[in-house]
């Protein structure tokens, strides 16, 4: 079986903060991260691998060149081989160009049975690029899955709803977007810290995955981002301290009753 | 078309590397001059600090065909329906939907895609539907992304609508990014707010970015329809006209039998109040300390008259509680009559998804915890003490 695991490096957007006087981001000591998500699909590609000898897991990246830390991190933790898609013709890919992009070095490589995907990156939050690989590369997508096990050629998925989840039958080769309770991500092993540590990653072009550059960056991106501002900044109500919980507690059931809340 | 760097200008100052939101800018270390990466999305939030004016956009010229882009007429929605029951999402997008299909001046239809689901569409012309279109297919009776995308493009391909919008929920996002792909258009995820520039008849799309630190406004100039995804509870629902009526159109498509088939549906929520659309919520964060403390919640959500139990991230990772009550920007987006915050810092990602409440109130031992910042009613003490005194003075 070979699994391709499409990873993103991001900032780790926890440690994001406003300077409130200027108005703009703080990005001082900000890590860029391997996405948080992105280590539950690889978990699932490396348990998946642990179950069916012969599993080769490969991971793929698109970023600028130092993105080939979080390629080197998979590895760290088990995968077998790494492809980063670099060039300046992704510049400003949005989801759609993004997954043309990455669809086209999955394609170029060994046929995958499973691609997998965190279920969104914290960055940009959109979770579209999941399927709409899936789409470039015709093959099936299932969102939100938090379970797979595979035989005989085909898997059998869960995947969450709102209220609950579905148990899916589904042939290979698909994709799915891997939720943070399908797994306990590993951390990377001494030994595979070791391998990662001497690999050298070599950068892979649009041109050497056959793209077309009319589908690629920016200029082929649909949407365009025209504006970037801070949120409101929130203002609190009142605030009571100091007093006995007792007290406290009697003041807001009074409060939501003469408000008509309860 | 990109941001271009004037290196003869450039200083060096790094003032503009400090503002870009993707960290597309960086000083090179040789001369400390700026360049910039494949990050960059041309957003312009570093062209004003630069103070010499090194940094301009280059615009593309306008390459698509205007005649072809105006074909594109009247905004839809996408009506989710799951078991022959539409989900209130649509609803929600069929109110703002009319508010912007008024202005643009054009019908505002709902797309129903299911099979033998009864009388879906009666309640989509109630809730503001001049049009429904309606796919009845046994290939579409339980959702898989791959039927569901196939008879959403044919019908995007034959009527030519310029606005799609969908609810961001499992099934939304599951398969309308698909759809995207195969009409060529663009999809903007999770948008808090809608509008339109008539003249230019784009759709204005405004959304968080950055775990929810900054807003980034996003359209698509040169591509229709203009496709957009909206989580539950961010637009409210507006009240039905009850006996209004439209057009129903009944649509006969050919479609693929289903690759992904659903052996087994399980509702999890079945004894519990689903967050998603209760009117109290009492969440539990990091404060709590430990799933058994969660009773103490289920507590107050009783003396509140049966509140959903809601959860901060926090809460989840520990693994006190399942994802199916998280509340923020990985979570569910929530907007009861009324949010109890119980030992929850308020971190912006859980903010995001439960600042549109109407009354909320945070009981927390930290006097400085962010969440103070949007409670209406902050009390500043520990939960454990509150909490028991609150659900005595509920009940009395």
């Amino acid at each position: 079986m070979h699994i391709v695991v499409c990873v993103k490096q991001v900032p780790n957007t926890t440690q994001v903060r406003i300077n409130p006087e200027t108005n703009t981001l703080v990005r001082d000591g900000v890590e860029s991260i391997l996405n948080p998500f992105d280590e539950n699909a690889l978990e699932m590609a490396l348990q998946l691998k642990e179950k069916h000898p012969g599993t080769k897991v490969t991971v793929l990246t698109m970023g600028p060149p130092q993105a080939a830390e979080v390629l080197k991190e998979a590895v760290g933790r088990g995968a077998d081989a790494v492809v980063l898609l670099c060039d300046r013709a992704f510049a400003g890919s949005d989801t759609w160009a993004t997954s043309y992009a990455l669809s086209t070095a999955i394609r170029k490589m060994e046929p995958a049975d499973l691609v997998l995907f965190g279920k969104q990156a914290i960055d940009g939050d959109t979770a579209q690029v999941g399927p709409g690989v899936a789409d470039w590369l015709g093959i099936p997508c299932v969102a939100y899955a938090r379970k797979i096990e595979v035989a005989d050629g085909k898997a059998v998925v869960e995947r969450n709803f709102e209220d609950g989840y579905e148990k899916l039958d589904v042939a290979l080769p698909c994709a799915l977007t891997v939720l943070k309770e399908a797994n306990v991500p590993r951390m990377a092993s001494l030994r595979g810290k070791m391998a990662a540590k001497k690999l050298v990653i070599a950068p892979m072009t649009a041109e050497a995955v056959g793209a077309d550059p009319a589908k690629l960056g920016l200029n082929a991106s649909p949407t365009r981002v025209v504006k970037i501002f801070s949120p409101p900044p929130k203002t609190g109500g009142v605030k009571w301290q100091g007093e006995e919980p007792a007290v406290l507690a009697q003041r807001l059931a009074d409060l939501l009753r003469e408000r008509k809340l309860i | 078309m990109g941001l271009k760097i004037d290196l003869d200008l450039c200083t060096g100052c790094g003032a503009c590397v400090a503002v870009c939101p993707f960290c597309a800018l960086a000083q090179r270390a040789a001369d400390g001059k700026v360049e910039v990466n494949e990050a960059c999305t041309a957003c312009g939030a570093c062209l004003e600090t630069c103070p010499v004016g090194a940094l301009s956009m280059e615009v593309a010229e306008k390459k698509a065909d205007a005649a072809a882009l105006d074909a594109f007429r009247g905004l839809w929605v996408f009506a989710e329906q799951r078991g022959g029951k539409v989900q209130e999402v649509a609803y929600e997008l069929l109110g703002e939907g009319r508010v912007l299909a008024d202005k643009l001046g054009v019908e505002l239809c709902a797309v129903l895609l299911g099979h033998q689901i009864g009388n879906c569409a009666a309640t989509l012309f109630e809730h503001g539907a001049d049009k429904v279109y309606v796919v009845d297919h046994p290939a579409l009776e339980k959702y898989t992304a791959e039927p569901y995308s196939e008879a959403m493009s044919a019908l995007i391909k034959k009527y030519k609508p310029e606005v799609v919008l969908a609810g961001a929920t499992s099934m939304g996002r599951g398969f309308i990014a698909r759809v995207a792909i195969q009409v060529n258009a663009g999809l903007t995820a999770d948008c808090t707010e809608l509008g339109v520039d008539v003249d230019k008849r784009l759709l204005l799309q405004t959304r968080p970015a950055f775990g929810g630190n900054i807003m980034a406004c996003i359209v698509c100039p040169d591509h229709r329809p203009q496709m957009a995804t909206v989580r539950p509870k961010v637009f409210k629902q507006p009240a039905p006209t009850a006996g209004r009526t439209g057009q129903l159109v009944a649509e006969k498509l050919d479609l693929k039998d289903p690759v992904v088939k659903v052996l087994e549906t399980v509702n999890a929520m079945q004894n519990e109040v689903n967050v998603a659309g209760a009117e109290f919520i009492v969440t539990g964060g990091r404060g709590v300390g430990g799933p058994e403390n969660f009773k103490l919640l289920a507590e107050l959500a009783e003396a509140l008259g049966g509140a959903a139990i809601g959860a901060s991230r926090a809460a989840v990772d520990a693994g006190w509680i399942s994802s199916f009550h998280q509340v923020g920007q990985t979570g569910k987006t929530v907007r009861p009559k009324i949010y109890v915050a119980c030992g929850v810092s308020g971190q912006i990602q859980h903010l995001v998804g439960m600042n549109s409440s109407d009354t909320i109130i945070a009981i927390n031992k930290d006097p400085d915890a962010p969440i103070f910042g949007v409670a209406d009613v902050g009390i500043v003490g520990d939960l454990f003490q509150v909490v028991p005194e609150l659900v005595k003075a509920l009940k009395k």
